[in-house]
């Protein structure tokens, strides 16, 4: 229990996906240019991470690894699938996404128009693949830690990007050298979050 | 070759390298393009990598692009990029296993490379099979030598070294110079791409933002 929730906090800040690995950039940044639209996507990639990143470690771990598919028949004990497995984890989040598009337009009409483009951009999010390729390299012991691990990472971009759009709605008002407006200036400032986030690093749990 | 190299395709092939560039005005694959850049090796790598996927989705999709049907596109597109991304990444580990331990899970992550849908989306299903190769092979080497450069001064000034050889003079370190430690950290690598668009722009007026 106390490992989950260590795996909490750490995947938000130490190992935050954008701050330290730089995944999902590009809707990181252009999606950040107000509050409450970042907001809208953090929470539907925090939605996602947490399906998608338990069903790929059940995939991983009953299909895909070296011996994991013994449970059907000892012939198939020396079977190592492991080479499909980005195809398969991609094609597992592509068919989650378009399922919570799904149910998420039957039942909540009003997130659904909220969130509008971004939830089927989802599927091509790094951090969601980049999620269930980590939890490939750090083998995690249950389910319930991968499911931590997704939903601290999920917070940890939420978190980041709601900073950024709201730093970025105060630039506004700045005057930004011409070349670096918009584009250049948006990078130096996650550098500069980032540099703040670097701080946890030292954090021991 | 006049035949070959007409002038559009020319300007296909062109265009990404400067003007139309991938990462600094299309803003497209900037997360790998900071995660590998701490050493020039990986990043040559992950830029030949992207280069030879980009090209070979793009022609694949290219020559699929009038019978696709419209609502399922970005499934085929993910499903084409996944299995070209499969035999690169068995490829590396046959071949270079250490810069695909060093790459680790960012050779994979080339299929949600924004590049690679962007350029699928924006080009190969609308244009013919040779020029979606040049398209590709331009924006994949667009993308590859901002990788370099801000690879090359980071192993420059973080390690002191350039593709794992020593670069800097003992004689300097004696002197007391060091090694700049921020320059293996990420943060660094933003700051260099934001001076890299800085420069960019401040020699290409047309492209600042308002």
């Amino acid at each position: 229990m106390e490992n989950i929730f260590s795996i909490f906090v750490k995947s938000i800040f130490v190992d935050n996906m954008v701050f330290a690995f730089f995944l999902g950039m590009c809707s990181y940044l252009a999606v950040s240019k107000n509050v409450k639209t970042s907001l809208g996507l953090g929470a539907a990639v925090v939605f996602v991470l947490g399906v998608t990143l338990p069903v790929n470690y059940l995939l991983e771990n009953y299909v895909l690894k070296e011996g994991a598919l013994a449970w059907l028949s000892p012939e198939l004990a020396s079977l190592d699938l492991s080479y499909l497995a980005f195809i398969l984890f991609i094609a597992v989040i592509a068919a989650i996404v378009q399922l919570v598009e799904m149910v998420v337009e039957k039942f909540t009409p009003s997130l659904y128009a909220s969130l509008g483009i971004f939830l089927p951009l989802i599927a091509v999010n790094c951090a969601i693949m980049g999620g269930s390729l980590f939890m490939q390299q750090r083998a995690f012991v249950n389910i319930g830690e991968a499911t931590s691990y997704a939903l601290g990472s999920g917070v940890g971009f939420l978190l980041a990007i709601v900073g950024l759009a709201a730093i970025r709605e105060k630039m506004e008002y700045s005057d930004v050298p011409g070349p670096l407006k918009g584009l250049g200036i948006t990078f130096i400032t996650v550098a500069l979050m980032a540099m703040a986030f670097m701080s946890f690093s030292g954090l021991k749990i | 070759m006049s035949k070959l190299f007409s002038e559009k395709t020319k300007q296909v092939f062109l265009g990404p390298l400067s003007k139309n560039n991938p990462i600094a005005v299309q803003v497209l694959g900037i997360c790998s393009a900071l995660a590998v850049t701490a050493k020039l090796e990986p990043a040559l790598v992950m830029g030949v990598s992207v280069t030879i996927i980009l090209a070979f989705s793009n022609v694949i999709i290219s020559l699929l692009r009038n019978t696709i049907p419209n609502r399922i596109r970005i499934i085929v597109h993910l499903v084409v990029v996944a299995a070209l991304v499969t035999i690169v990444s068995e490829i590396l580990k046959a071949f270079a296993y250490d810069v695909s331990v060093q790459l680790s899970v960012y050779i994979g992550l080339i299929i949600t490379n924004c590049i690679l849908l962007g350029r699928l989306e924006a080009f190969a299903m609308g244009n013919k099979p040779w020029e979606s190769f040049i398209d590709g092979v331009g924006n994949g080497l667009g993308y590859a030598w901002i990788l370099v450069v801000v690879a090359f001064f980071r192993e420059l000034l973080g390690s002191g070294t350039l593709l794992g050889i020593k670069v800097i003079p003992q004689a300097l370190y004696d002197a007391g110079y060091v090694n700049n430690g921020l320059m293996i950290l990420p943060p660094m690598a933003l700051i260099l791409v934001a001076c890299i668009i800085w420069v960019h722009r401040a020699r290409n007026k047309e492209l600042q933002e308002k």
